[in-house]
């Protein structure tokens, strides 16, 4: 497959790729190597893996990073209660202790995570882990080595070898400066927001029953927002949903009633400040620009 | 710019041609290894390599590893590969250890020709950089403002080691700050039922032994801003050394320097050599010495940087005199929402340890209702001394 044919398989599935990331993905599957993502929030970092699973149709295996993130939670966990409940009941049956150690430590008892369940599939599923500058770097390190072996070891069974090779996309927001052996080891893009062709093609993708003109004027007055000074940039979920609200009102046209736009302009601004900064003036006049 | 560079014929074809590419990089300040060349040679089959929009997006994919690398890489490919026609003679060039030897350790993305991608110092068009010599390197340190004040005049090295010694008190001061998670602790407040149960294994399901968990202290994390316009310049000494040590003590810290413009330094400051650092900084420090506008400045920082590295867990530490040629309602919006995100907020201003010195400049006056704490510093030794107040905060 060609990276053409990878982006017409997104577009599909309803997800417009720009022509960089469309590449970046193709050489991230053709040399399996993961794919480090960044970009503004709300510009569709997450939504990639989720369609690239449904192209490949293939699983999606996500694990979402936070602050204390560690191994317990993120490649598997020994399912302790379950254990406990088994060896009581060995008791009561008389069981020897060797049999009941090769039972409660078997793969039955073994709760898989994330990171061991990606690489335990029959067919190569998607594996997001989302925000992986959220999580702290001890546990990039660890998440290094586990991309780059493949493989898993829990002492008490053995080490457990990679099944199949995930695809690997990563997010983050750049809350943190994530390390250099980190970024070595993956490809990477920024992704950008949405040029006005670019972001009117998902428009159409998504909601494809907005009708041509209308669809027009949101995706210019969203390009024309986001160049405003605002807090939170909108991003294409709320360029979705602002689309969606002004469907619902049945409204044709931006300019024809500045009171209803400032109403639907809850979809977009999504702090207080922001929301006194854009008065109904500055929205009409926004949307007559835009029209 | 579209006509693609000649190689002399003598050349061993095309991956040599990468690995000069790669080398190409690496000099330019792009952290690429061997590993890369690699990479770049694989992902170039993969893609319709003859076609160069192609080849530079998958060159592009693989080289790059974070936005100002991927804001330069178009000017880097040019240069290299559509060098007007010109013939290249050798492409791999003879390695030079002077140039950037610290790819491998440093974080920065920019190399030490910091001013090639940093926002300070750059030119403004990328568009004449194929024309510089034939190895096509973007040497922007040649364009190095003459004016421009060398910070390492100021800074000795001793003074870094005295005052990473009192970044690393001033750090230490700042350490407590509960953690909402609890992690396994040998005296905690709750009980660590997992591993109670876990270890309870060991003894037939009886859980004899119960282990705890608290809420460990987080490290706060601390954000430094300098004021090194004209004003501040007898006082930069101090604030640069305490920066430097800042960093060095502690290297989550983040630092930033403003005059009329804001420049984010912590990768310079990151240089495993203190006074490579420091002139790393004195390379961005463009405008050093001029003018101050605290205001927008703050403003930017509130408005970029802030959203993605002040959190509830940090203390900005603001060094400046307060003497500001724009609008002082500005700085108090900034500071206004910057403690909205949750942060501490230190404005130390060299003036204050004066006698009769009263905060009038318009601009402190604005700054005084958002502060958490405002100190006088000086010399080291009053910012020795702010350790016991910083214990309270």
């Amino acid at each position: 497959m060609i990276w053409t044919d990878l982006q017409t398989a997104l577009s599909r599935e309803g997800y417009v790729a720009s022509d960089d990331l469309a590449v970046a993905l193709q050489l991230a599957l053709a040399l399996e190597r993961p794919l480090l993502l960044e970009g503004a929030a709300g510009v569709g970092k997450t939504e990639i893996a989720r369609t690239l699973s449904a192209v490949k149709n293939t699983k999606l295996i996500r694990l979402q990073c936070y602050e204390g993130l560690d191994a317990a939670q993120a490649i598997y966990e020994w399912n302790y209660q379950r254990q406990l409940l088994s060896i009581r009941a060995a008791a009561e049956d008389g069981e020897t202790g060797a049999s009941v150690e090769a039972r409660i430590f078997s793969r039955d008892f073994l709760m898989e995570r994330p990171l061991l369940a990606a690489i335990t599939q029959e067919t190569p599923p998607v594996l997001l882990i989302d925000e992986i500058d959220r999580a702290d770097e001890e546990f990039e390190a660890y998440l290094l080595e586990v991309l780059s072996d493949f493989q898993v070891s829990v002492p008490e069974l053995g080490t457990i070898i990679a099944t199949s090779k995930p695809i690997v996309i990563l997010t983050s927001n750049s809350t943190r400066d994530l390390s250099d052996a980190l970024r070595r080891r993956c490809l990477y893009n920024y992704v950008e927001y949405p040029d006005r062709a670019t972001e009117l093609a998902i428009l159409k993708a998504r909601c494809p029953e907005v009708e041509a003109r209308l669809a027009e004027q949101v995706v210019g007055f969203i390009q024309k927002l986001r160049e405003e000074e605002l807090e939170k940039t909108p991003g294409i979920a709320e360029m979705l949903d602002f689309a969606a609200a002004l469907m619902g009102l049945g409204i044709a046209d931006l300019t024809e009633n500045p009171a209803v736009l400032h109403s639907t302009l809850t979809t977009l601004l999504k702090t207080q400040s922001d929301q006194a900064h854009i008065t109904p003036e500055v929205a009409g006049r926004i949307a007559g620009k835009a029209a | 710019m579209t006509r693609a560079t000649k190689f002399a014929a003598r050349d061993s074809g095309p991956s040599a041609r990468v690995a000069g590419f790669i080398a190409h990089l690496r000099e330019n300040g792009l952290r690429v290894g061997v590993a890369e060349a690699h990479v770049a040679l694989s992902a170039l089959s993969e893609v319709n390599a003859i076609r160069d929009d192609e080849a530079r997006r998958a060159l592009r994919a693989v080289c790059i590893g974070c936005k100002e690398e991927s804001e330069r890489f178009d000017d880097l490919f040019n240069s290299y590969w559509m060098d007007m026609g010109r013939v290249r003679k050798k492409v791999v060039p003879a390695p030079s250890n002077s140039f950037n030897d610290d790819v491998h350790s440093s974080r920065d993305a920019q190399g030490q020709d910091v001013g090639a991608s940093g926002d300070a110092t750059a030119p403004d068009s990328g568009g004449d950089l194929a024309k510089s010599e034939g190895t096509g390197k973007l040497i922007a340190t040649k364009q190095r403002n003459l004016n421009r004040r060398d910070l390492r005049d100021l800074v000795r090295p001793e003074e870094i080691a005295e005052a990473e010694e009192v970044a690393r008190r001033i750090g230490a001061s700042l350490r407590e700050r509960r953690s909402r998670r609890r992690i396994a602790a040998r005296k905690g407040d709750r009980i660590h039922f997992r591993k109670t149960i876990r270890r309870s294994l060991a003894t037939g399901g009886e859980p004899l032994r119960l282990l705890r968990k608290a809420r460990p202290d987080r490290s706060r994390k601390i954000v430094a801003l300098c004021d090194v316009s004209g004003s501040m310049s007898v006082y930069a000494q101090v604030f640069l050394a305490f920066l430097a040590g800042l960093m060095r003590a502690d290297k989550d810290t983040d630092a930033y320097l403003f005059h009329t413009r804001l420049v984010r330094i912590t990768e310079a400051l990151r240089d495993k050599d203190s006074m490579r650092a420091i002139g790393r900084m004195s390379l961005m420090a463009d405008g050093f010495g001029g003018g101050s506008k605290i205001g927008p400045s703050l403003q930017r920082f509130t408005d970029s940087y802030a959203r993605r590295f002040v959190n509830g867990r940090s203390v900005v530490v603001i060094m400046s005199d307060g003497y500001d040629t724009s609008d002082p309602a500005l700085i108090g919006n900034a500071l206004e929402k910057l403690r909205k995100r949750g942060c501490k907020v230190i404005w130390l201003n060299p003036l204050k340890g004066w006698s009769d010195y009263t905060p009038v400049a318009a601009g402190m006056a604005a700054a005084l209702p958002h502060l958490d704490m405002f100190k006088a510093a000086n010399t080291l030794g009053d910012l020795a001394a702010l350790e016991t107040e910083l214990v309270r905060l």
